[in-house]
């Protein structure tokens, strides 16, 4: 069945149809010269935050975009030889840092549902990297978003969002969890904090920037 | 993916709202028209909204005016970024819109570009 799914805090930002399309706000507008962007995906599980990250570093109001995902149906008894597909609308939220006059940044949040994040084409595809929000009451999704990650050579880093209510267990526990390599950066962060989920992206960057001065070993 | 088209036009766009998306897209669902462009494309318009244009593509030429991603666009149309990437190639290719590709980042980005991103996110 289609069926609609969108991310912890909501995030309906799309204003009317056809006949009521609206574009940016004049704020919103980019310079003439924007020449190039980059993006990093912020994954995580559901109501962990991910659109409050991407909303307390953005300059713009966090967006939704939509993509549809057309899915063979898996775990299906397939005695019949009738291949299911299922159709399914995800959307993102997604927020837009201006570096400079030329070059800009898009944070994406991924959709709630871990299985989607690597169905959405192109998603991760040019990404500069990752930052996972870790979802301390559900460490089984984020030990298997790891797993996914590494699997597709996206660098990351892993970032606790201390929100209330979840149980805090030191990092270096965390990290054995996970079963983190030692050179992942995993590091404390406050989601709902601009200068904290900034700090978050320049881990990021300099975490990319140490792998870019480590010389291959092949 | 869908666009295989063998049970006609419609069949891959079933749910949802169907017409509109095939209405928009003009049936060219290829897989080709879609990897043109990708979410953070910026798309600056080369030419004015025409009378009588579909709303739109008339939409996309107005708030193209100044660059805009491919993800921003989706937004405001309220579109699936597929929809949006096939009205897009057919905008390219009339040379209505000029596309900026994103900064490939290959496996890993060089470091000017590093230096570049650090530098924007510490002057916040």
């Amino acid at each position: 069945m289609d069926y609609r799914i969108s991310d912890d805090d909501g995030g309906t930002s799309g204003v009317g149809g056809v006949g009521g399309i609206t574009g940016p706000r004049r704020e919103d507008v980019l310079p003439a010269s924007a020449a190039a962007a980059v993006k990093v995906v912020i994954v995580g599980g559901f109501g962990v935050g991910k659109t409050t990250m991407v909303g307390s570093v953005s300059e713009i109001r966090p967006l939704t975009t939509e993509e549809t995902m057309t899915q063979a149906g898996v775990g299906v008894d397939d005695l019949a030889g009738v291949e299911r597909k299922t159709e399914t609308t995800v959307a993102m939220d997604f927020g837009r840092i201006s570096l400079n006059e030329r070059l800009v940044l898009y944070l994406f949040g991924t959709p709630g549902q871990e299985r989607f994040w690597f169905l959405w084409n192109g998603l991760f595809e040019g990404a500069l990297g990752a930052v996972v929000l870790l979802d301390t009451r559900r460490l089984e999704v984020s030990f298997d978003v790891v797993g996914r990650l590494e699997e597709r050579g996206v660098p990351f880093v892993v970032a606790v969002n201390a929100f209330p209510g979840a149980p805090a267990y030191p990092l270096q526990e965390l990290r054995a969890a996970l079963d983190l390599p030692d050179a992942v950066p995993l590091i404390d962060c406050d989601a709902r904090d601009r200068g904290s989920s900034r700090d978050t992206l320049i881990t990021l960057v300099s975490y990319l920037q140490a792998l870019t001065m480590t010389p291959e070993t092949s | 993916m869908s666009g295989q088209g063998s049970g006609g036009p419609a069949t891959p766009w079933d749910e949802g709202g169907p017409e509109r998306l095939y209405t928009v897209s003009r049936g060219r669902a290829g897989r080709h028209d879609r990897t043109s462009v990708e979410l953070v494309t910026l798309i600056v318009a080369r030419t004015e909204p025409e009378p009588g244009m579909q709303p739109e593509i008339a939409a996309v030429l107005r708030m193209c005016q100044f660059p805009l991603s491919v993800a921003e666009i989706s937004a405001y149309l309220v579109l699936p970024v597929s929809t949006v990437s096939v009205i897009l190639a057919g905008l390219l290719k009339e040379r209505r819109v000029e596309a900026r590709a994103p900064v490939p980042a290959a496996v890993l980005p060089d470091t000017e570009l590093l230096q570049a991103v650090m530098h924007g996110l510490q002057n916040l």
